[in-house]
């Protein structure tokens, strides 16, 4: 979930009003939205740099509210001041227009073939005659990062790139070049560089340094010129100093380059959408036209404005309420969605450029209810009327492991991941041989495969509880994974059962004893034939020698039982020897 | 047209009334195996599963373990336990989950719910589920839920007029709650002091409720 830090007095201003923390913060519970923490710059710099280095730094009170993911509108103050103010019925929500000058008066940007490979998709726009303060300048400024952030997938999907039109001349065309061709002064720097001396510059940026993989290893690097082939932007790296906007800018032209045009369109709608607000003609947009590769001309922004129709039937039986067609207009426009009732007593919901996230009547719905206030609805409980049951492995498993801890051992929960060494060469094994799940991306060597044996986490468990009295019993009933290429998955897992004794002596009989009950529990009676249960020697090299046994059960090798081998002890630095048992209890189902 | 090209579709370009997300759809992102992150991913394939049949209404829940590749701290491990809740019928409502959920918390001992409008990609609408904690003085958060979204229960097959409710919590967090346990390798794992689990009492959720 994203958090945004808006000043607060800043944010009251823009609301009108003034609340105490807890006053605001169930305002935004009420929308849907939290006031996460109540801090300043000061303390945030005291946090993480120390006391001393907090001197000085701004005492403002800085409100951090984290917003819903699907929500870019509600990444900036701006954004988020406006949808509170309709929240609240303090005003009515703007209407987006976008303005397309006459042909020669309109910025054109051509979009090259060969940007093909490397970044496909462009949108523009321009935001005409604003003026900033500073603040929110900054605010814009920032707005971007946290795009670029989230829906972005830091820069990968999209990058912004704004510039001060009055410094360019168009028609500007997005291209895409060896790097070597590409020349430029970048924002910051004093001269020109190539793109293959930015790269190496960049990478001891730690700003840019993770940008870099996005285009480094291309042919073609994206590039935006003017008509005086001033460089605007390499996307999605770093912009030229020649267009920087600043306070004063005074015409912003707006670039996005994409992976993905729809989250392009999402990301130039709200930047317009938030920002206009500072035009001259508030909440008026420029257009610019696009021309693809094959010369067809699309205007952006879109700004679209999109229709659903609902019934308040449907809402009132979705949510559990009971309004009129009225009420829910009302409902709706106070959250930011345009809404009227027809003839036919529907309502025809109008869904605004800043509200891409309403994909179905389902999140109109939704929408609905925040605005009817979810603690306002009436519980109930479902009428369903359904039979209860236990999954039958756990319960079986539940059923054993009471029969168990009556025998006196102790039941532990311990992890599904481990390393390699812990299935493998630990238990005297090689990893090759093991058909054990493995991790591609572990963090650490704790997890580099899912168990295939209860042991590891039972013997780590020994080790860090030698303090206890001995003797230790202890029993885990859980399950492992195996690779079994049969599963849509390829993996299945199976419910182990593996208990061990701890003493000064192996204690094979204790062992030995707690099968013979585990097997009077299930009914399973000592025999030759297929319908019970019998030992088989065997070698394992987990096991010692001459100690160790197969368990057959309803004509099946299910697991094994015997005393662990001495090296394996040393590997998980136990000290006193054991005796294991672990077996497969699926099928006892 | 198969399940797989269902998902595909609505994903890509819409469809049951939705504008879809509109992105290019991978089967090779779909396929590659992950540990679940959520119980949610397989209740979907059981309600995948019972959409196959005739439809009948039902309650599932789960309690099982889900795994996060996250940076470890104190209260964060890589593997925990969700408990889930399901249950499909038709014409359920958000009153239907809400009050399930003060059924469900009230056997928690947990009376005093407030409900907070959220997002799941999967769920809409989504409710945070808080309580109120007497000790801490202040509301913390106990649970998610929501109302599956006819974007995940059409392509199953499943009637239109079928909602499917759902909530889920951890399990470790309550339990550090109620048991004022502040690091979690404390009650998971094989850092687990064997004392403790000899020493500690009955769970007796109902006795404490009753005062």
């Amino acid at each position: 979930m994203p958090t945004i830090g808006v000043q607060r007095d800043l944010l009251f201003e823009a609301l009108g009003q003034t609340y105490t923390d807890d006053e605001f913060a169930d305002l935004c519970f009420d929308y849907g939205i939290e006031l996460d923490e109540v801090t300043s710059e000061k303390l945030m710099v005291a946090k993480e740099q120390g006391e001393d280095k907090a001197a000085g730094a701004d005492e403002a009170v800085i409100y951090k509210i984290d917003v819903p993911a699907n929500r870019q509108d509600l990444l900036c103050l701006e954004g988020l001041a406006r949808a509170l103010n309709v929240f609240r019925g303090k005003f009515k929500p703007p209407h987006y227009r976008k303005v397309v000058p006459d042909d020669g008066a309109r910025q054109v940007l051509h979009i090259k073939a060969e940007t093909a490979g490397v970044r496909p998709f462009a949108v523009a726009a321009v935001l005409r005659n604003v003026t900033f303060t500073q603040t929110n300048y900054d605010s814009f400024i920032e707005l971007q990062e946290r795009l670029h952030h989230n829906i972005c997938r830091k820069r990968k999907f999209v990058a912004i790139g704004v510039h001060d039109l009055d410094t360019l001349k168009g028609p500007f065309s997005y291209e895409a070049l060896p790097p070597e061709q590409i020349k430029f002064k970048p924002l910051n720097q004093t001269k020109e560089f190539t793109a293959v001396e930015l790269m190496q510059l960049y990478k001891t940026d730690t700003h840019l340094k993770p940008y870099l993989s996005l285009i480094e290893d291309k042919p073609v690097y994206p590039v935006i010129y003017d008509k005086n082939r001033v460089v605007l932007s390499m996307p999605p790296i770093i912009n030229g100093e020649h267009s920087r906007i600043s306070m004063k800018t005074r015409n912003i032209f707006i670039e996005s380059t994409a992976l993905d045009l729809h989250k392009a369109k999402i990301v130039l709608d709200t930047l317009v959408c938030m920002f206009s607000q500072y035009c001259a003609r508030p909440f008026e947009v420029e257009a610019v036209d696009v021309v693809q590769p094959d010369g067809t001309s699309v205007q952006y922004p879109l700004l679209p404005y999109r229709t659903e129709v609902v019934t308040a039937e449907l809402a009132n039986k979705k949510i559990g309420i009971n309004v009129t067609a009225e009420k829910l207009v009302d409902m709706l426009k106070q959250m930011s969605l345009g809404a009227k009732e027809t003839e036919e007593g529907k309502v025809e919901v109008e869904i605004p450029p800043t509200r891409p996230d309403i994909l179905h009547w389902c999140d109109v719905v939704e929408d609905a209810a925040i605005a009817y206030g979810y603690n306002n609805i009436q519980k109930v409980a479902p009428k369903t009327s359904t039979v209860g049951e236990q999954f039958p492995l756990n319960k079986l498993t539940d059923l054993l492991r009471g029969g168990i801890a009556q025998a006196g051992f102790t039941e532990v929960l311990t992890f599904a991941l481990c390393s390699r060494d812990d299935v493998a060469t630990y238990l005297n094994k090689e990893i090759a041989k093991v058909p054990a799940a493995h991790i591609a991306n572990p963090k650490t060597l704790d997890f580099q495969v899912a168990r295939t044996t209860l042991m590891p986490g039972i013997f780590k468990t020994i080790n860090c509880n030698k303090k206890m009295p001995l003797p230790i019993k202890v029993f885990e009933i859980s399950d492992v994974v195996f690779k079994d290429s049969r599963k849509d998955v390829g993996t299945k897992n199976e419910r182990h059962v593996c208990a061990v004794y701890y003493d000064k002596s192996p204690g094979f009989e204790v062992i030995h004893g707690l099968l013979d009950r585990i097997m009077q529990l299930l009914e399973i009676p000592p025999s030759d034939n297929n319908d019970g249960y019998q030992l088989r020697a065997a070698d394992d090299p987990t096991f010692f020698a001459g100690r160790c046994a197969e368990v057959i059960a309803l004509g099946e090798s299910v697991g094994m039982i015997g005393v662990v081998h001495p090296s394996v002890l040393e590997k998980f630095e136990l000290q006193m020897p054991c005796a294991v048992l672990e077996m497969n209890i699926e099928v006892f189902l | 047209m198969d399940y797989l090209e269902r998902v595909k579709k609505v994903h890509g370009e819409g469809g049951y009334g939705s504008q879809g997300y509109k992105y290019d759809w991978k089967i090779e992102e779909a396929k590659k195996n992950i540990l679940r992150t959520h119980t949610t991913a397989v209740s979907a394939r059981m309600l995948y599963k019972l959409a196959q049949g005739k439809f009948k209404p039902v309650k599932y829940f789960s309690i099982d373990r889900v795994f996060r590749n996250e940076t470890l701290d104190a209260t964060h491990l890589a593997e925990f336990h969700q408990i889930e809740g399901v249950v499909a019928d038709y014409d359920l409502t958000l009153g239907d989950l809400i009050g399930v959920l003060h059924q469900f918390f009230s056997k928690l001992g947990i009376k005093r719910l407030r409900f907070k409008p959220a997002y799941n990609p999967y769920t809409e609408p989504s409710m945070e589920v808080f309580s109120y904690h007497e000790g801490l003085k202040k509301w913390v958060e106990v649970g998610n839920s929501g109302v599956f979204r006819p974007e995940m229960l059409r392509p199953m097959g499943l009637p239109e007029d079928v909602s499917v409710i759902a909530w889920g919590l951890s399990l470790e967090r309550p339990t550090m709650i109620k048991y004022g346990i502040d690091n979690i390798r404390d009650l998971i794992g094989h850092k687990v002091d064997l004392q403790m689990v000899y020493d500690n009492p009955l769970c007796r959720l109902d006795k404490e409720t009753k005062q």
